[in-house]
């Protein structure tokens, strides 16, 4: 059962006459289940053909909607409704049970509610669990398993800025310099690109303490990051999630 | 399309180490000719490459073709190919890259002159025009180096040119990641067709400039991260088989430009190659699980002209070099089937059918590659009046064999498979043969601020 707020809600009825109704925990819970369904089915809007079996039904962006007219507070939408269906689709995607196109209709349903949702973040309404920076690192041009990894993240409740491919060290300074307190991921797929790693990491460190560093791809194991002097080192996008929400708990 | 027919039209014939139309090297090899030849394929280990490391990359590459050679000398080989796959600062360098060519070729010339040892390389430059996002495909100023490096390259001894080039990726990687079929024909059939007529036309002319071989093009970048992507149960299979049928009307245009095989090993597309317009190919399987996972062990050997790994790092073994460990097993896997050919038609029938039947109905991105499918596929690859029919109809045809497959029960796959299938087939059935008629029908559902049409030459 999911937790609710009451509070008092303004309906707008065909002949608008307008009164005022008391939202009950009962009321907002089937709307956040039926968002919550939506984004982990990957039901954009009430337009989207897929999933088949939601046609003609109303999707995360008509959901979100309501339930924010339905008085919900939005930061109660994220950590009750879009965090955990991505958190799902995450669990299902790491144990084979879905592909990746499903995996990223559930991005897309969730991006169709974080547009409504974008003034409360701005406003500070929502907090997110922290800004997440990534990119390939110079040199290499692979992003497949950078963007997943990036959407996954995103789909956990942080923010995220895609720095994209052959990335220096300089821009991850940079915008970790305009984001206090991010932590970084780094990608590489290639035997003489991990290296580059190493200068990136030890700049980072140097330039911005205590900044925390992640690092995947198919050349890497934990070995290297230790010796790279990263923090962690993940095989796949559901490690990279479950450690920076041990982060954000600690 | 320029092939109408196929040169190879029966599974009889489909058949390693005998090409419609084999290649001649500078010192001998007869690719295709009525032998296979190991093709090695390696790189450098964990390092970084600037300018002060550029002797240590040097002494690697001596240290690999060296090494490699004399172990191919004391088996006894017929011949090697040397595949240097560039990394890209060899590339973007091509002062780097050509003199890595020029210490590989003098090791091939020694032992050639002094043991009779044939060794040709292959030179396969980076396509750095991806460094670019959106890509400018015909107006980057990366195509002068690319260009550089296989001009100079081929003077100082990469006789046999090739590339793994990028165009349309743009709009495939993400075609990939949703299993968009129709997005996938416009990134191979319309965008990848008219790069690779750009690409080729200039590389068929420089090689023809100096008598060097045109060799051929691969789909790595989209076949094979469909295949290493299906592997990570990432995404379908049947996808991963589709894509890899779509990819052929893309690279058998490298064909269409004056290319003339071997066609590069990554390219599991090549059996359709062979069957289409006859060149012979170069082929990878269980030899390249030094680099990537493949469902396709040993059915990817059984219409070879070259047998071939995937980079290996030059690091230290037990037995050796690791480069010089897989020249071992690719002479052997060779042995095996010059063995075979020597011995007659009934024995290289018998080898061919073990090892196709040995994969086949483990997945559909095998049972696509049997030789009987190979032909039924590519009668569909050119009976349309374009690329992107033809795309459409052979990925179809595909589907065909799949479900076939499935109904009789050779073949089994998971229900998130099979589930698939439907919506597969009614995406390509929805593509129209007109060419004009799909870009219209696609322009819209894609996202124009990742690719610039006029840089396709539309």
């Amino acid at each position: 059962m999911l937790p609710g707020i009451l509070k008092p809600i303004i309906f707008t009825l065909e002949n608008q006459q307008l009164f005022i109704a008391d939202i009950n925990n009962e009321t907002m819970n089937v709307i956040l289940e039926k968002l919550l369904e939506a984004v982990e089915s990957g039901k954009i809007d009430q337009k989207s053909p897929y999933p088949p079996q939601l046609k003609g039904q109303d999707g995360a962006s008509e959901l979100t909607v309501q339930a924010l007219e339905a008085g919900i507070v939005p930061q109660l939408i994220l950590e009750d409704a879009l965090i955990p269906a991505m958190g799902n689709v995450g669990k299902k995607f790491s144990e084979n049970k879905i592909f990746v196109p499903q995996m990223l209709m559930s991005a897309r349903a969730m991006g169709a509610s974080m547009i409504h949702l974008k003034p409360y973040f701005s406003s500070g309404e929502i907090r997110t669990k922290g800004t997440f920076i990534i990119g390939t690192v110079k040199g290499d041009l692979h992003d497949i398993g950078k963007n997943l990894v990036a959407m996954m993240i995103e789909g956990s409740g942080w923010s995220v800025i895609d720095l994209g491919v052959d990335v220096a060290s300089d821009k991850f300074v940079a915008t970790l310099n305009e984001h206090k307190g991010a932590v970084v991921g780094l990608s590489a797929l290639l035997t003489t690109t991990m290296v580059n790693m190493e200068e990136i990491v030890s700049t980072i460190k140097e330039q911005v303490p205590n900044t925390t560093v992640l690092i995947g791809g198919a050349p890497v194991n934990t070995d290297f990051c230790k010796k790279i002097g990263a923090d962690f080192y993940s095989p796949d996008p559901q490690g990279a999630v479950e450690y920076l929400n041990k982060l954000v708990a600690a | 399309m320029k092939f109408k027919n196929l040169k190879i039209d029966t599974p009889e014939k489909l058949l390693f180490g005998v090409a419609p139309a084999p290649v001649i090297t500078r010192r001998g090899l007869v690719i295709g000719g009525g032998q296979v030849y190991a093709e090695l394929n390696f790189t450098l280990p964990v390092m970084g490459i600037n300018k002060s490391t550029y002797q240590e990359v040097y002494n690697h590459y001596q240290e690999i073709v060296e090494g490699a050679l004399e172990r191919a000398l004391h088996l006894e080989s017929r011949g090697v190919v040397l595949e240097f796959e560039t990394l890209l600062e060899m590339t973007k360098d091509p002062d780097l890259g050509v003199r890595i060519v020029e210490i590989m070729n003098e090791v091939c010339e020694h032992y050639y002159q002094r043991y009779g040892l044939i060794s040709e390389i292959r030179l396969t430059p980076n396509d750095l025009r991806e460094f670019e996002r959106p890509a400018f495909q015909r107006t980057s100023a990366y195509l002068e180096p690319m260009m550089e490096l296989f001009e100079r390259g081929m003077l100082a001894g990469g006789d046999l040119l090739s590339i793994e080039s990028t165009g349309g990726k743009e709009v495939s990687d993400e075609a990939l990641m949703m299993c968009d079929t129709k997005a996938m024909v416009f990134a191979l059939a319309v965008l990848g067709v008219r790069d690779m007529q750009f690409l080729w036309s200039r590389i068929c002319a420089l090689a023809g400039k100096y008598g060097k071989i045109a060799a051929g093009d691969t789909a790595c970048g989209f076949a094979n991260t469909a295949m290493v992507l299906a592997e990570k149960k990432y995404i379908p299979k049947v996808f991963a088989a589709i894509v890899r049928v779509i990819s052929v009307v893309r690279s058998v245009v490298a064909v269409e430009q004056g290319a003339v095989g071997p066609d590069k090993d990554c390219g599991y597309e090549g059996p359709f190659l062979k069957a289409i317009t006859g060149i012979p190919i170069s082929m990878e399987g269980k030899t390249a699980a030094c680099a990537h996972l493949s469902p396709l062990g040993n059915i990817a050997m059984a219409c070879a002209d070259l047998w071939s790994n995937e980079s290996v790092q030059n690091i230290k073994l037990l037995s050796g070099m690791a480069p010089v460990a897989y020249m071992e097993q690719l002479e052997y896997d060779v042995r095996l089937l010059n063995e075979a050919i020597r011995a007659g038609s009934g024995h290289t029938a018998i080898l061919q059918e073990l090892l196709v039947a040995s994969d086949m109905y483990t997945d559909p991105q095998a049972l696509i590659l049997a030789p009987e499918n190979v032909i039924r596929i590519s009668r569909e690859l050119v009976k349309g009046d374009t690329y992107v029919a033809n795309a459409r109809n052979g990925a179809l045809a595909a589907l065909n064999i799949i479900e076939e497959s499935l109904q009789t029960g050779q073949m089994k796959l998971s229900e998130m498979e099979t589930s698939q299938i439907p919506m597969f087939r009614e995406d390509l059935q929805s593509i129209p043969d007109d060419e004009s008629q799909f870009i219209e029908m696609m322009l819209p559902m894609l996202d124009e601020q990742k690719f610039i049409l006029s840089e396709y030459g539309l």
